[in-house]
């Protein structure tokens, strides 16, 4: 199942790639454009600390560790999965009949549906910063605290991609909430991009438990950082990411088949 | 598995309920249940070619997609090929061949080809069979030199030509078409049309088409099933839903000048005059060539020609008294 899920995927996402080749000169702008776009966002970050030397106690390189972490793993899910809004306009045409009538899972195929090469640009970006932040902090670096980089950038790409998944199960019940799902996913990353300690007590607490986009990198970077837990939690969770990974996963898988199941009973 | 006398399309019982959310103020719902189609019966045999008419919302597509796999039946039996639709549609979907009409498969912006390069990976068709296939259909649609076209530039009934070869290089054993002909011009349609009798014919390829066009159905199904608020109110030849209809067709004559409306044979008579130009109306289940002759033989004949009904009409008329109470 997974395996033909994953090469459905693969097919897929090919013949997106090759569509997109059939306008090349748009394909070149459109990457072009997207880097400037993606890379003008850290520029914002940094006129902010042009005026101020840290934020919510926060210094550059450290929020530059968070905003890294953050659009790396959103990056990734993204490029993975970041084309599943389309799924309501899929419901609403029609189109979406007829991924299920092919002899490959449905979640595969919607996950590739539009796969654009163009979204490697946010990647990019946010691997310049982490990678310049990791040589710019103020840290001791130990085993531990390496090799969690690259299991938090992981483990918060897996979250942010069951948070994608979860929005395309919701948007089965409710066609029109792209929206939502981009407020989770978009909305999540940019929130991420900023210490903890810049925000409100009930929205750290919502992003932590709720939709646990704190494990993406708060908790992580607090201990990479030697930083105070977010909500006081406890120094173990800071190793939690991919458990917390897992479970998300688990859970969109859930609301992905409970929403398919819902469709095919009620054709809407 | 269905034994050898059952039928390879079976339905019992089948039924389709759909709870309708209505908004009725600000977080309120008026919830109403609509039976899209409603406890229905029926079997197609291994290499029937059926149509499956009715106006729209009467439950085709809902059936359609039932048999498909797409929607899951409220309640009944349903079978295609023994395998049970809404719990196996992996498996089924190697065996049955899907067009919608309004819904392409292809791949817009890249050479046809490779859409069907993806299906025989889709499908894993085995590569001596894959050609074999593409090659023979390629053949009878008359698609070869439009194999390196991008979809986007092909002409409606190329693409749906080019959709109907997407739907059969894996073999299916069951083809389902949806409005296969709707919006192709009649060079298109009679390509179509010619090509489903011959891998149904050559093949004994199992087709179910829902149409709006009752010459499709003339020209290629023996069987037809009328639903109509979701259940089925014929099932039998063509012929005889004209005679349940008592469906006319229309013979238009031009005459060399005006003329008192001409003396037909009953059951026919004219039922307009515009100068030269006469309506005739006679049953639809009888040949045109008597009257036509005796026309000929009696009046200045100029030109004439023939007017189907159309399936509404022939439908309309057949259960308007269902239809009426139904409203009321």
């Amino acid at each position: 199942m997974l395996r033909e899920g994953l090469r459905a995927y693969r097919l897929i996402a090919g013949m997106w790639v090759r569509s997109s080749m059939a306008y090349r000169t748009s394909f070149v702008v459109t990457v072009f454009g997207n880097l400037t776009v993606t890379g003008l966002d850290f520029v914002g970050i940094l006129l902010m600390f042009s005026q101020v030397d840290s934020l919510g106690g926060w210094s550059l390189p450290e929020v530059a560790f968070l905003y890294g972490l953050s659009v790396t793993s959103f990056g990734i899910a993204d490029l993975v999965l970041g084309s599943m809004d389309v799924l309501g306009a899929r419901m609403r045409d029609g189109s979406f009949d007829t991924l299920l009538v092919r002899p490959w899972p449905v979640l595969a195929q919607v996950g590739a549906d539009r796969f654009a090469l163009r979204r490697l640009g946010r990647i990019t970006q946010g691997a310049v910063v982490l990678g310049w932040a990791l040589v710019s902090v103020d840290v001791g670096w130990s085993v531990s605290k390496v090799l969690l980089v690259p299991v938090t950038v992981v483990s918060g790409a897996a979250i942010f991609s069951a948070v994608f998944v979860a929005g395309a199960a919701f948007q089965i019940y409710a066609q029109d909430a792209a929206e939502v799902q981009n407020a989770f996913t978009y909305g999540g990353t940019t929130l991420l991009q900023y210490p903890p300690t810049v925000f409100g007590k009930d929205l750290v607490r919502g992003v932590t438990f709720m939709v646990p986009l704190a494990f993406v990198n708060w908790v992580p970077a607090a201990y990479v950082l030697g930083r105070p837990y977010p909500l006081g939690l406890p120094p173990w969770t800071a190793f939690a990411s991919p458990l917390v990974a897992v479970a998300c996963c688990a859970l969109a898988g859930a609301a992905w088949r409970t929403g398919l199941r819902s469709y095919r009973s009620t054709g809407s | 598995m269905s034994g050898v006398d059952s039928g390879f399309i079976e339905l019992d019982g089948v039924e389709k309920v759909f709870d309708v959310r209505r908004k009725t103020g600000f977080m309120k719902r008026a919830v109403r249940q609509v039976r899209a189609v409603d406890a229905i019966s029926f079997r197609v045999e291994r290499g029937e070619m059926v149509g499956y008419i009715g106006p729209n919302g009467a439950g085709k597509s809902t059936t359609i997609k039932m048999l498909t796999g797409i929607l899951t039946p409220s309640a009944g039996r349903l079978r295609v090929a023994g395998i049970d639709p809404s719990r196996e549609r992996k498996r089924l979907a190697h065996r049955i061949g899907v067009v919608f009409g309004q819904r392409t498969t292809l791949w817009w912006d890249l050479p046809l080809l490779d859409s069907y390069r993806l299906m025989h990976r889709m499908y894993r068709i085995p590569d001596a069979r894959y050609r074999e296939n593409l090659d023979r259909l390629v053949e009878l649609l008359d698609l070869g030199a439009l194999l390196d076209v991008p979809v986007r530039q092909l002409s409606l009934g190329q693409r749906m030509r080019g959709d109907i070869v997407a739907a059969l290089l894996h073999d299916p054993e069951v083809l389902y078409l949806d409005e296969p002909t709707i919006g192709l011009d009649v060079v298109s349609k009679s390509k179509v049309r010619e090509f489903l009798r011959e891998l149904n014919a050559e093949r004994g390829t199992t087709v179910l088409l829902t149409t709006h066009d009752l010459q499709d159905i003339e020209q290629l199904c023996k069987r037809v099933m009328v639903i109509d608020h979701g259940c089925l109110m014929y099932d039998g030849p063509l012929a005889g839903l004209h005679e349940a209809g008592e469906s006319e067709r229309t013979l238009v004559v031009d005459l060399e000048r005006e003329l008192p409306p001409i003396d037909a044979p009953a059951p026919a008579r004219v039922v307009r005059v515009d100068g030269p130009r006469q309506w005739l109306a006679f049953p639809a289940g009888e040949s045109a060539a008597p009257l036509v002759a005796r026309i000929a033989a009696e009046y200045p004949l100029v030109d004439l020609s023939v007017r189907e009904p159309d399936i509404e009409a022939v439908i309309a008329t057949m259960y308007g008294e269902q239809a009426e109470r139904a409203i009321s």
